[in-house]
């Protein structure tokens, strides 16, 4: 996805150091996302790992998926604390969150990895944000992203937050990833 | 101009610079890119697509293709990704790629890499799995990376990456026969945490690190992506250019990199070995640290010795050291990482009997070269946890669900510990054996 100028939708709410296996467990990467069927049953799986007392805080034991749909969740938004997509390097953890429908994270911060593979691939855009939001926003209230403005708003509450600047990367998300990023600025000519 | 780190001027001079400084920018050629049956099929898949479906790999000996993850099990799609490979090799007439069922076959890629002779000091080698950092210990910058930027790479032969920091860890004193390097990742990602690293390049320096050889040394920069470090090195000396030019088949010429005298590091941290003891990640992180004499006489069901990170000859040699004439009490299984460590447990002897005889006479099962339970895989994988076991393992992960069963409980711990508590059927500090 490239930059829309809002990010709108229900928020999932997970703890601190998701790690790839929780977001989309090993026996599940035996599906090739370059096959778009393939690709679609990433999101029936994504985040089956996560522990369920964890999963939909603060309360915990809220499932990600509405029983009317098994591919695509009511959440747009995720949530998380610290060390968000720390562990394995599979690309099927962001690929996991995008055909589940899921367009932005907020986290503290990001392992180097995941971070990677969410803007090269344009998955989905990962904020961060200087404040923990995880004690702050419940899985179900309404978000709205204000990406000029960095700017996060809890309708659900009236709260907003501030996020930080995409900066250095918001041009490769603006681009769509890596690949339309690497023909607009010169870096790959052919094709 | 300041001196650089070792990982700085391999990023610099792959970036065709003189001088790059932490947190650049910059577009870097790349030496080796790695790929296997897991994240091969994905990354084929974005080549393809975005170079087209006629187009050709931009060097045919710089792909190589290690199938490892999924290799003995009867799932159809896991065997069908390994046909994908076979194809896009054919299709790419690639000379190094390490098939299932053939005599090439090898297993674990990180292991597989240096024994093929595919690292080299002052390269820059990029995989798509996190440990690619393991070939760290060859002196050269390398990480792991997603499907897209290695199917980028595999078409433009180059990358943009951020410049890191570097943070230096030094390991001082005599390490005492208890202690492997196991122990000190362990003891590191305990100390800095899950996340110390993230962004950031870790050096591993000290009379203490040279003393080791270079499959510890290997252990040391494998597990650095579990504090989140990008990569981890160590500067080449005698023990790493002994190896790699043994290995080095194609001849090709490198590059031996050191960091400069002035360079700038974003810490240091120094560890004096002799005063360390084993140490143990508790359930469900590699940084949740603990003694392994504090845990004495926490009641265990499995024992794991294999992966990467712990299933070396060096780890095998320790392991079997303490199982020699003894029984297992609990399940136990032994993997070796590659073909050729496999080989050489049928070879190597301990007191008489080679290390597999040892194991098999303490009740141990051995399953053939792969990466197995490391990382659970489908449920016919061999040492799996199927159900909420607690198991003590060699391996690099214990985040829920990492070896199967998400309520299984992993304790991450030397082959030396690893052993002594399939012994007890409890975690043992080694030192109850070798003190």
């Amino acid at each position: 996805m490239s930059l829309p100028e809002i990010i709108r939708g229900k928020v999932y709410v997970l703890g601190d150091n998701i790690d790839t296996d929780q977001i989309i467990p090993a026996q599940y990467l035996t599906f090739n996302p370059a096959i778009p069927e393939e690709y679609k049953q990433f999101g029936k799986y994504a985040l089956i790992g996560v522990p369920q007392a964890q999963g939909g805080l603060p309360k915990g034991h809220v499932p990600f998926h509405d029983a009317g749909d098994e591919f695509v969740s009511p959440y747009k938004i995720i949530v998380g604390g610290r060390n968000f997509g720390c562990g394995s390097s599979r690309e099927h953890a962001p690929i996991a969150l995008n055909a589940a429908g899921i367009q932005a994270v907020i986290a503290e911060f990001y392992a180097r990895i995941f971070f990677r593979n969410a803007v090269n691939g344009g998955y989905l855009v990962p904020f961060e944000t200087p404040q923990r939001l995880i004690d702050r926003v419940c899985t179900g209230d309404m978000l709205r992203i204000e990406i000029a403005k960095s700017i996060l708003v809890n309708e659900s509450t009236g709260e907003s937050f501030s996020l930080n600047p995409l900066g250095e990367v918001a041009p490769i998300i603006e681009a769509g990833g890596l690949f339309p990023f690497a023909r607009k600025t010169g870096m790959l000519q052919s094709v | 101009m300041a001196g650089m780190t070792l990982t700085e001027k391999i990023l610099a001079k792959h970036a065709q610079r003189k001088h790059v400084a932490p947190g650049e920018n910059i577009w870097i050629d790349i030496d080796i890119l790695m790929t296997h049956d897991v994240c091969g099929p994905g990354t084929i898949g974005v080549f393809h697509k975005h170079f087209g479906r006629h187009a050709k790999v931009w060097d045919r000996e710089k792909v190589v293709i290690i199938p490892d993850h999924y290799i003995f099990t009867a799932d159809a799609m896991a065997n069908r990704n390994v046909d994908v490979l076979r194809s896009f090799v054919k299709e790419q007439d690639l000379p190094y790629f390490y098939d299932v069922g053939t005599d090439k076959y090898k297993g674990v890629c990180h292991i597989a890499l240096p024994e093929e002779g595919h690292t080299r000091p002052g390269e820059v080698l990029l995989g798509t799995d996190s440990h690619t950092c393991t070939a760290g210990a060859f002196g050269e910058f390398a990480t792991g990376i997603g499907n897209t930027d290695a199917g980028f790479v595999m078409g433009a032969g180059k990358l943009w990456t951020k410049t890191p920091s570097t943070l230096r860890f030094i390991f001082d004193g005599d390490m005492p026969p208890w202690l492997m390097a196991k122990d000190l990742i362990l003891a590191v990602i305990g100390d800095i945490g899950c996340d110390g690293a993230t962004y950031q390049a870790m050096e591993f320096d000290g009379p203490g690190v040279f003393a080791l050889n270079i499959e510890e040394r290997m252990t040391l920069c494998n597990m650095v992506i579990e504090a989140g470090g990008k990569n981890g090195v160590i500067a080449p000396d005698q023990v790493t250019l002994d190896f790699v030019n043994q290995r080095n088949k194609s001849k090709k010429a490198y590059e031996v990199v050191k960091s400069d005298s002035d360079a700038h590091f974003a810490m240091e941290k120094v560890y004096d070995l002799s005063k360390l003891r084993p140490v143990v990640a508790k359930p469900h992180s590699p940084d949740n640290k603990a003694f392994a004499d504090e845990l004495k006489g926490t009641k265990l069901d499995r024992a794991y010795i294999g992966s990467c990170t712990g299933g070396k000859m060096t780890d095998f040699r320790a392991a079997a050291g303490l199982l020699y004439g003894k029984t297992v009490v609990i399940d136990t299984f032994v993997v070796p990482a590659t073909t050729e460590i496999a080989r050489n447990l049928k070879t190597e002897k301990v007191n008489g009997l080679t290390l597999e005889e040892v194991f098999l006479k303490a009740g141990a099962k051995i399953g053939d070269a792969s990466c197995a339970a490391c990382l659970g895989g489908p449920s016919d994988t061999f040492g799996r946890l199927n159900s909420a076991l607690r198991c003590i393992s060699t391996t690099n992960r214990n985040f829920p669900g990492r070896m199967g069963h998400k309520d299984a409980e992993v304790f991450l711990a030397s082959p030396l510990t690893v052993a002594a508590s399939a012994i007890s059927g409890t975690i043992t500090d080694p030192r109850e054996h070798l003190a």
